[in-house]
């Protein structure tokens, strides 16, 4: 299949769907690709680096989309865009459907096949292609970065000749992917880090990031569809909010990440809560494109309220890391691609029973796909509740001395039993054989006791050692060989053979393999 | 010649050898002194017998016991360790074949006349120590076959093989009684004695190929320490038939050494002794848990910046292992891992391989040291603290739905919790169940990545990345 990566046509986005290495992977899987002039110029990738790569540089989006059967980018497709689409084409982009239904209609009309990367399922085996996540990863590595920027004071501590420096405190709100880069990267430049979150389960993922878990006291667990945080009640948000108000006089930077599927970002931040921030203090908002978890923040734009507070709300974090952040979207469309060229021959096939495409299929041989069936495996497997009770010492105390009574009582059983057999025994037996019995019983005894002690490790060499001397039947063939009987003479040469070949064998063997064990 | 007393005497003394023998197996060092006591113990018996007031020369007895001397040698020096469960089992059939031998001549040509109460024990110990050694030489001949690969490792389950098995039981206990009232059947059948013998026998043999043929080889430990049993109370019955202790004393210590592997074996799977001799998996019926996930597959690059970054490694052999000879390659591996520091260690199942101890044999072969080989109890609770697990040709002793999953065929039986360590990776040839047929959820937990081919191959490419 022809691949065709279309140039950005949205103000400040610098990003590009295609690199020169994604495009030589593409190529493996049998796909050819063709890139418009200038596209990744901003990324920082140069059209000769693409030709280089393999692939065909177009001078126009409309040669580019005339010779592609397949469409790669970034952003959604203008109207505009749509028309000069080929009836049929694939589409491979960000297409936010529930936001859009417009473009949906439009697209459906055209009869495009369209994958929107803002639908891939968050199950395991989708992390490759989850471009929400690498995009949200580089948002929160460069919140902190534009926080840093426009605070005016070191991250980490210090004590200088000059004096002492105290750590930067950061709040991160959200520890989803982006909160949790963000934690990583604020960490990284020595500022002290707490975060929260309202799934108490990512609790351990915050505290592996090494900051601190804001715990709230409340017995309401919320519970997360498809990887989200699901909106709380007013109660926990009561209490949430409280959490925060108490935070803000003493934290310089707040990086807020809290985002609910579908909705507007919950206002998590209010205006009385920034008037108690220090002067110089940051917020980063990475929610701003959906209204922003703080009251004061401004789409797209820096704004330093009266008490010397700067908001950021830029929606465009990722695009201002080009290069990275194309990186690594063209490599979750280039795993997209593997998993539609299952045959790895060229051709695309559309699976509907492959969760992955299947949820982010949105229209599909003129007809809506969206929105997608359930994806049948959750995200983050629900912990089933053990209904294990731990027992109390006392209990355990009481069934230790349980079973060691009923062991002691089985024991005098077996004995009680034993001896009457052997009461019976005795009472028929000749005594002759009642002293080999009385041998026999010892012996066992005696390799209980000895067999008991060997060394799991020895337990090969055990058994060949055991062969070697169960090869004493030998005593029995030799006591027999004599007779003046000939089948008994044969029968028991034979026996005094392969009895021997038991003896030599066994003895030999052992010896052998107790030769190698080597202590280091 | 000596006199009675004095081979009495000499027949103590090899029997205390012997046990001294079996004792010194607690500990590596004090085994290869072990093993001359044993050697010493066996000389010292043949001697007293050969030079005994009961003993009649034959020509036939100095080639027989050069000829089973040399191939005894031949044998020893020849086999691979990865071979010692055939041989072992080999071993156990010459056992079973000569106790069996002994028996019959026993009843052809009696050395002494019996009668009364002492003719009933008489009789009954011949005919015990002939069923029981025909039971263990058939069984395992078959057990070989198994293990050797010219017989299905897979269970061979034949229709009312229970229904069988009693019937041939009971045919037996009938001859028994035949061949017990051989005097009063007289007037009604000529010779009674010897054929009943010999059919019961020709029986014997049925239900022991029969018994082990319907075992699958996930169970061959357990198989083969029974007939390690076996063998020793065949010639324990030996023992009684002619009246002789040392025979009984030797008998009886092997006898109960195979009977403890056994129940160690049987612990260990979590199986009734008496289940699995009946053959076959005991599961419940129940639907399994179905399993979540996906495989991953992993290459050798990754496996091998994996160890670099690992402090603590755990290595899990199994059966796998000895199939593919990589015993060496993961030596060399160990080695080179150690050079750098990192703690190496391997985690022993007692049911990994097809004889007990069998990967401690094979990895003492390859020069890992024995202390850093350790038991699944000693080494448990470290899987939380260990970096890396490496798990090569194993599977039902990491299966984790032995924990999870109380309808799994092996629910509840003792297993390496391998998958509570950071990264566990498995070397395993494709994508199938192991022996057992046992899906295993290992393969699709998130910390684990399969890395596939043959374990040596692989192996030995991880070697051209570490130095």
């Amino acid at each position: 299949m022809i691949i065709g990566a279309l140039k950005e046509n949205k103000k400040d986005e610098n990003r590009v769907a295609l690199t020169p290495e994604s495009a030589q992977l593409l190529s493996k899987l049998g796909h050819k690709c063709l890139i418009e002039k200038g596209a990744g110029t901003s990324a920082g990738f140069a059209d000769a680096e693409y030709k280089e790569a393999g692939v065909k540089v177009m001078a126009s989006s409309s040669e580019l989309i005339k010779n592609s059967e397949a469409l790669i980018k970034v952003n959604q497709p203008t109207i505009a865009e749509i028309k000069r689409f080929k009836v049929g084409q694939i589409l491979i982009t960000f297409i936010w459907p529930a936001q859009n239904p417009q473009l949906v209609k439009d697209l459906n009309k055209k009869k495009i096949t369209s994958l929107s990367m803002d639908m891939i399922p968050r199950i395991s085996r989708a992390q490759k292609m989850d471009a929400l996540s690498s995009m949200a990863n580089i948002a929160g590595y460069r919140a902190v970065i534009e926080a840093a920027n426009n605070f005016g004071r070191f991250f980490t501590g210090q004590i200088t000749a000059a004096g002492r420096v105290p750590p930067a405190k950061v709040l991160v709100i959200g520890a989803g992917v982006a909160g949790l880069a963000a934690i990583g990267a604020a960490q990284g430049l020595g500022a002290i880090v707490r975060a929260f979150d309202v799934r108490p389960e990512v609790a351990e993922q915050i505290e592996s990031m090494g900051a601190e878990f804001l715990f709230l006291d409340f017995d309401e667990s919320s519970s997360t569809d498809g990887g989200y945080a699901a909106p709380s009640s007013p109660e926990f948000r009561k209490k949430q909010l409280e959490c925060f108000r108490e935070q803000a006089p003493d934290i310089d930077i707040l990086i807020t990440t809290a985002l609910i599927p579908g909705r507007d970002a919950p206002k998590l931040w209010l205006k009385d809560m920034v008037a108690k921030m220090k002067p110089g203090s940051v917020i980063v908002d990475l929610a701003a494109e959906k209204g922003g978890n703080c009251d004061l923040t401004k789409a797209d734009k820096k704004v330093v309220t009266k008490n010397g507070v700067t908001i950021i709300g830029y929606t465009d974090f990722p695009s201002r890391m080009a290069k990275q952040s194309s990186s690594l979207y063209a490599n979750n469309v280039r795993h997209l691609f593997d998993d539609l060229t299952p045959e790895q021959n060229g051709k695309v096939a559309v699976n509907l029973d492959d969760d992955i495409i299947r949820g982010s299929l949105v229209t599909h041989g003129g007809k809506v796909m969206y929105p997608p069936p359930a994806p049948k495996v959750k995200a983050v497997p629900t912990t089933k509740n053990s209904e294990v009770v731990e027992k109390t010492p006392e209990q355990l105390k009481i069934e230790e001395a349980a079973a060691t009574r009923k062991a002691g009582a089985f024991q005098v059983g077996m004995l009680i039993l034993g001896g009457l057999v052997m009461a019976l025994l005795g009472q028929y037996a000749p005594p002759a054989f009642m002293q080999h019995f009385i041998v026999f019983v010892l012996s066992c005894f005696v390799g209980f006791q000895v067999i008991w002690n060997v060394n799991h490790a020895l337990h090969t060499p055990l058994m060949a050692v055991t062969n070697a001397i169960s090869g004493i039947i030998v005593v029995g063939a030799l006591l027999q060989v004599g007779s003046p009987n000939f089948v008994v003479e044969i029968l028991a040469s034979i026996s005094v053979l392969i009895a021997t070949i038991n003896i030599v064998g066994g003895f030999l063997v052992t010896k052998r393999m107790l030769a190698m064990f080597q202590k280091s | 010649m000596l006199s009675t007393e004095l081979v009495t005497a000499a027949y103590i003394g090899s029997s205390v050898l012997f046990i001294l023998s079996l004792g010194g197996l607690s500990n590596q060092e004090k085994a290869k002194r072990g093993v001359w006591f044993g050697i010493v113990g066996m000389a010292i018996a043949i001697l007293a017998t050969v030079l005994g007031p009961e003993m009649s020369v034959s020509k036939y007895l100095i080639p027989s016991l050069i000829v089973g001397s040399i191939i005894g040698l031949f044998v020893a020096q020849r086999v691979q360790m990865t071979g010692m469960p055939e041989l072992v089992a080999a071993l156990h059939s010459f056992v079973g074949l000569a106790a069996v031998f002994i028996g019959l001549n026993q009843e052809i040509n009696p050395t002494k006349m019996y009668f009364g109460a002492d003719k009933v024990i008489h009789d009954t110990e011949v005919f015990l120590g002939i069923f029981i050694g025909a039971i263990t030489f058939t069984g395992s001949v078959v057990a070989y076959g198994k293990l050797a690969g010219s017989i299905t490792g897979k269970a061979v389950i034949l229709p009312g093989r229970h229904l069988l098995n009693i019937l041939m039981i009971v045919v037996c206990l009938v001859l028994g009684w035949m061949y017990l009232n051989d005097t009063v059947l007289a007037t009604y059948l000529n010779q009674t004695g010897i054929w009943t013998l010999v059919a019961m026998t020709i029986i014997a043999f049925v239900i022991g190929a029969h018994l082990v043929l319907a075992i699958g080889g996930a169970d061959m430990p357990v198989v083969v320490s029974m007939l390690n049993s076996y063998s020793g109370w065949a010639a324990a019955a030996t023992g009684f038939m002619l009246g002789n202790d040392l025979l009984i004393v030797t008998g009886a210590l092997v006898g109960s050494s195979g009977a403890i592997l056994s129940y160690i074996m049987c612990k260990a799977m979590n199986r009734n002794f008496v289940s699995v001799i009946l053959g076959g998996w005991g599961g419940s019926g129940e639907p399994l848990a179905d399993i979540e996930g996906e495989m991953v597959a992993t290459d050798n690059d990754s496996v091998a910046s994996m160890l670099e970054n690992a402090k603590e490694i755990i290595i899990v052999p199994g059966y796998g292992m000895a199939v593919a000879q990589a015993q060496s390659s993961i030596s060399e591996l160990t080695k080179r891992l150690r050079n750098r520091g990192k703690n190496v260690r391997f985690a022993i199942h007692p049911v990994a391989g097809r004889l007990p101890g069998h990967m401690n044999v094979l990895l003492a072969e390859a020069k890992v040291p024995y202390d850093i080989v350790l038991e699944m109890d000693e080494i448990n609770q470290d899987f939380p603290e260990t970096d890396v697990v490496i798990v090569i040709g194993s599977n039902d002793i990491v299966n984790p739905a032995a924990q999870d999953d109380p309808n799994s065929p092996i629910a509840g039986m003792p297993v390496l919790e391998v998958w509570k360590s950071r990264d566990v990776i498995i070397s395993k040839r494709g994508k199938g169940t192991g022996y057992s047929g046992i899906e295993n959820p290992l393969f699709y937990k998130e910390n684990s990545r399969m890395l596939y081919g043959d374990a040596k191959k692989s192996v030995d490419e991880l070697l051209t990345k570490i130095s």
